[in-house]
């Protein structure tokens, strides 16, 4: 096995172009773990640690550029305030030791239905940044996701950034496990409230093929709040609302039955956190409002 | 042929200097070292020239093999050898307690995983690709799984010569037709649990000149490795040496055998070193697990609350071959009252071999699964009378005195009822669901589920019992070897045992013994290896125990020897004279002189035995016996717990404990052990499971098989009370064992208590509490 160490971007685009089926490392929690298992065996690992600008991140225009490689322990500690929901996110995956590893890059590389940060990227909106010896594009987070461990990038690609929309509404995250730490989800759920389109968004993990969205309920509970004036009145949501959005979310999955959890249980836990996390951040909405008032 | 007879990283040495004798806590040797990760683990043994074996293992739970061809796997570079079943130099049979166990499958394999062929080979990366290459042609039978089935259906093809019943042993006292007014019944099942030790099987086999091997390894039985090992090798005991390696954990894991015979052969096949290291998906393949259960209960009482009669049907899983499945049944039916005076009692187990993975020791062996059970009857009694469930056991609760349903009588103290008494007034944790400080402190934990919705509250008691030591007639007797001479002007003792050291701290307890014994600073311990006599097995709760009271032994003889000089020289007689503080004083003319000084170059060399009672069997047809277990132990816990009602899950709030350890000899590590147990007991309670389809397992890995994190490991307050047994060394009971047993019915008597469900499965999902339309598949 080939192991390539880049000291800058450009080489790093370089060996990819050269090794298009090598593997990119960085924090190692996933790739690693494919190894030892002796799941995967690539022609050649890509180390992107000695690439600077993976590990850092800048704010410019409401928008955080996160660099692949940042660790989830700096998001928790520097980037609560701007991205609420993935920090919570960041908050379970593994343990501190892992935190202090991986990755968002890891995440959307690796692409699995499971993967952590993906719920909450859906539901901050935001956009990937890639890049090959042939350019530079931007890619949507919700058209990321192709497959079962499937993304959008191209063979020669590797990931830069993601660059996430500062929230401007309370965001949450909720992630179904069996122990009360270090866990991989059985299934999870992130929401984020976008007041100034009047919109919802949500993200699925763990109960598809892919990460996803559940568009019927947003749009539904889009239709809600604007219906009743509620963005602007920041009354109360009533609970057969917080209901209904619960069972349009659980809905839109697409589980299975695997070790970890039946399909039915998934279904059922995503109503739950659904209509949970949808009733905690319209709660934080209108504390926020009345302390703005 | 290799002229090095030690690895070049070396064996456990655990010489650092501690301090303090019995009743003080000083710390471990190897404390610090596992605490930096400097440790040296089995897995980290090394030796120059090495080569590193592998194992292939059967991928189907039954299956006949047609034939191995082993040539391309031979012919791939690197790869030094490739065994099979034929290349067993002596005879193809182990087991601990029936040899039933092929070292290398034959004509059939009987689990998926069961090892068929081995490879040497100069990188483990080439051994691996080297075991794809070997062609086993298989015809797959259809795997027998249901161990119910398999007491009772003889259509079912025999997977040993003498039939799938391992064992049968009922136990009848008193009246079998009893009746009562209150008879509450259920069907209660366990699933299989795994040690889980973090260190994975591995050990380092060195051929010497003479023909022999020695081999490096973590085990928790020297002795009993070394015995089959050298049967499979068809050599004498004496050329087959073993000596521990750094252990990372056992709890009972480690009894039976895994790479030793493996990495034996491969040693002495090519000539060189050969280490072996299980990965942890081999790992789940390579080790017994704790047997899962069925239990039929029915627990008869009269409306004021004594319990008239149990009638009870278990049956245990002991999967491919025989392992301690005898004892699982012994133990199980022995103890299957519970730590309660019953009238009358019909109780059987049956032990079965099925095709799925073997089941053996595991920390509570064989009463793990009936205190489920019986805790579970006894908190569904208490709801049926309307009863305090703590006053319901204190009014059932056996006493110094009682006689169990064997017919043995409890000749040391029993304060069971006390245990329950000191539980109870422990203060209660405060309610916080309103406005939590933390999600941690929730079900859910960081994984923010919950903020305080669909949270219960519910709080569950247990006590329960389990025999110390080996039972039923065995004499597992320890052996230490004391020596005591002068070092650098000090007066050193030595102590050589051959007893594992798996973390329960015997290591610091040997010290502390001989410290006390012969009154001097440095103790230092030997290595363990097998040129000292059998320790038994670290498990049971046994070795402080057994151990601890053959080192006393040892030190006693050699005091009488350092008496003996210092009473001809002195003029004094050895009656007198005692040692203090590294002197000898006697009791009429004061202090007479160093230990140093007596000793001057002479070497004082003891080895003693130390046997405990003996112990009878349990008569076939009525489960009777004078003496079947040597001591008793007894742990009470109560749980408190927050389930969310919604989502099924559980956060254990609090998990306090109460348990009688006779003396403790280090307090420290006393409530450590109670710690480590009640967290492995609530493993089992809530997460701990191996799934098994069709003989195979599903989640062999930590990614699925989850262990507690510090974060499901609640606040504990661990009451440890002291009441001599006047049978034993100092008066020890045996400590480990029992909080395993007896966390997972507190809490999940604490689950129903939040829930109401009646909860006849553990570990607790949350498909058992949102209902079984969520069931796993």
């Amino acid at each position: 096995m080939e192991f390539l160490r880049p000291s800058t971007w450009d080489e790093a685009l370089a060996a990819k172009a050269e090794y298009p089926s090598a593997v990119p490392i960085a924090g190692g929690t996933d790739v690693m773990v494919e190894l030892n298992f002796d799941r995967h065996r690539p022609e050649a690992l890509i180390d992107l640690n000695r690439v600077p600008e993976l590990h850092t991140w800048e704010i410019d225009d409401d928008v955080v550029r996160l660099g692949a490689s940042v660790p989830y322990t700096r998001i928790i500690d520097h980037l609560t305030d701007r991205l609420p929901g993935l920090s919570l996110a960041a908050h379970t995956v593994g343990s501190p030791q892992i935190r202090n590893r991986g990755s968002v890059g890891g995440n959307l590389g690796a692409a699995s239905p499971a993967g952590d940060a993906h719920p909450a990227l859906l539901a901050s909106g935001g956009r990937v940044e890639v890049a090959s010896v042939r350019g530079t594009r931007m890619i949507p987070i919700d058209d990321f996701y192709l497959g079962v461990k499937r993304n959008a990038l191209e063979e020669d690609e590797l990931i830069l950034a993601v660059h996430i929309p500062s929230a401007t509404a309370p965001q949450q995250f909720s992630k179904i496990g069996t122990r009360n730490a270090m866990v991989i989800a059985v299934c999870s759920f992130g929401i984020g409230l976008h007041p100034e389109t009047g919109t919802v968004r949500t993200g699925i993990g763990s109960a598809a093929p892919t990460p996803r969205r559940a568009t019927d309920a947003e749009e539904f509970i889009a239709a809600e709040l604007a219906d009743a004036g509620l963005w602007a009145s920041r009354g109360e949501l009533a609970a057969s609302t917080a209901q209904r959005f619960g069972e349009l979310v659980a809905q839109a999955a697409s589980p299975i039955d695997d070790v970890r959890g039946s399909a039915a249980y998934r279904r059922h836990a995503l109503s739950v956190m659904a209509r949970r996390t949808l009733t905690w951040t319209w709660n934080e909405y209108r504390t926020a409002g009345r302390a703005a008032a | 042929m290799t002229d090095q007879t030690s690895p070049a990283r070396t064996p456990q040495r655990l010489d650092e200097v501690i301090t303090g004798g019995i009743g003080t806590s000083p710390l471990r040797p190897d404390g610090t070292l596992k605490v930096r990760g400097e440790f040296a683990y089995s897995s980290d043994l090394w030796a120059d020239g090495m080569l590193w074996g592998a194992t292939l293992r059967s991928p189907h739970p039954y299956a006949r093999i047609l034939s191995v061809d082993t040539g391309p796997a031979l012919a791939h570079p690197g790869v030094s050898a490739v065994l099979t079943h034929q290349d067993v130099p002596g005879e193809n049979i182990y087991g601990l307690k029936t040899a039933d166990t092929p070292a290398l499958a034959e004509d059939v394999v009987r689990y998926k995983g069961e090892p068929v062929a081995l490879v040497a080979a100069d990188h483990p990366e080439t051994a691996r690709r080297a075991l794809e290459k070997i062609v086993v042609a298989y015809e797959v039978l259809e795997p027998v799984t249901d161990p119910e089935r398999a007491a009772h259906d003889d259509t079912l093809p025999a997977l040993h010569p003498g039939g799938n019943v391992v064992r049968y042993q009922p136990i009848v006292q008193g009246d079998p037709d009893a009746v009562a007014d209150v008879v509450v019944s259920d069907v209660y099942t366990l699933g299989m649990q795994d040690q889980a030790f973090l260190g994975p099987e591995s050990g380092l086999a060195i051929p010497d000149e003479d023909g022999g091997v020695d081999l490096f390894l973590a085990t928790q039985w020297l002795h009993v490795d070394q015995r089959q090992t050298a049967r499979a090798l068809g050599l004498p005991l004496e050329k087959v040496r073993f000596t521990m390696s750094g252990v990372g954990g056992a709890f009972g894991g480690r009894e039976d055998l895994s790479m030793q015979i493996h990495c034996c052969m491969l040693a002495l096949h090519t000539g060189r070193p050969v280490k072996m290291v299980y990965g942890r998906e081999e790992s789940f393949y390579g080790h017994v697990h704790r047997h899962p259960a069925k239990m039929y209960y029915e627990h008869g009482a009269t409306k004021d609350g004594k319990l008239v009669y149990i009638k009870a049907r278990m049956y245990f899983d002991g999967g491919a071959y025989a392992s301690k499945t005898p004892v699982v049944v012994s133990n199980a039916t022995s103890l299957g009252t519970g730590p309660y005076e019953v009238p009358n009692v019909r109780i059987e187990g049956w032990g079965l071999y099925t095709n799925n993975p073997p089941c053996g020791a595991m920390r509570g062996l064989g009463a793990v699964q009936p205190a489920y059970a019986y805790e579970s009857q006894m908190d569904k009694l208490a709801k049926a009378l309307d009863m305090d469930p703590v006053l319901l056991r204190q009014i059932n609760a056996v006493s110094e005195g009682s006689t169990l349903h064997t017919g043995q009588v409890l000749d040391s103290p029993a304060p069971v009822a006390e245990l329950l008494e000191r539980l109870k007034r422990l203060p209660m944790p405060l309610e916080n669901r309103t406005a939590p400080a933390d999600v941690r402190d929730l079900p859910g934990g960081i994984s923010n589920t919950t903020h305080g919705e669909g949270v219960v509250r519910g709080v569950g008691y247990s006590v329960i019992i389990k025999n110390v030591s080996y039972a039923e007639g065995a004499d597992d007797y320890s052996t230490a070897r004391v020596r005591l001479e002068v070092i650098g002007g000090e007066p050193v003792a030595m102590v050589h045992t051959a007893a594992a050291e798996v973390g329960q701290g015997l290591v610091t307890v040997q010290q502390q013994i001989a410290r006390t014994e012969l009154a001097v600073e440095r103790v230092n311990i030997h290595p363990n290896d097998t040129n000292v006599g059998d320790a038994g097995s670290s498990s049971a709760s046994r070795q402080t125990y057994v151990t601890g009271g053959a080192v006393k032994n040892a030190c006693e003889a050699v005091r009488d020897v350092l008496f003996a000089k210092a009473a001809r020289r002195f003029g004094e007689r050895p009656a007198d004279l005692s040692l203090v503080g590294g002197k000898v004083v006697s009791s009429t003319t004061g202090v007479i002189a160093d230990i140093a000084d007596v000793l001057g170059d002479d070497v004082i060399e003891e080895t003693r035995e130390y046997h405990h009672l003996r112990t009878y069997e349990l008569d076939p047809v009525t489960g009777q016996s004078p003496r079947v277990h040597v001591q008793h132990a007894y742990s009470a816990h109560r749980a408190v717990v927050d389930v969310d009602t919604e989502l099924g899950l559980v956060k254990v709030v609090r998990l306090d404990c109460a348990q009688d350890v006779g003396k403790a000899v280090n307090p420290d590590a006393v409530v450590a052990q109670i710690q480590g147990g009640s967290t492995q007991g609530l493993g089992l309670a809530v997460m701990e499971e191996i799934q098994v389809e069709g003989g195979h397992i599903r989640n062999p890995s930590f990614t699925d098989y989850l262990i507690p994190t510090i974060m499901d490991t609640p606040p504990m307050t661990i009451d440890v009370i002291e009441r001599a047994d006047p049978n034993s060394p100092y008066g020890v009971r045996g400590v480990g064992e029992p909080p395993t047993i007896s966390a997972t019915p507190a809490i999940v008597n604490a689950i129903r208590n939040a829930t109401g469900l009646d909860l006849t499965h553990t570990p607790v999902g949350p498909e058992h509490i949102c209902g079984p339309a969520f069931a796993r598949a």
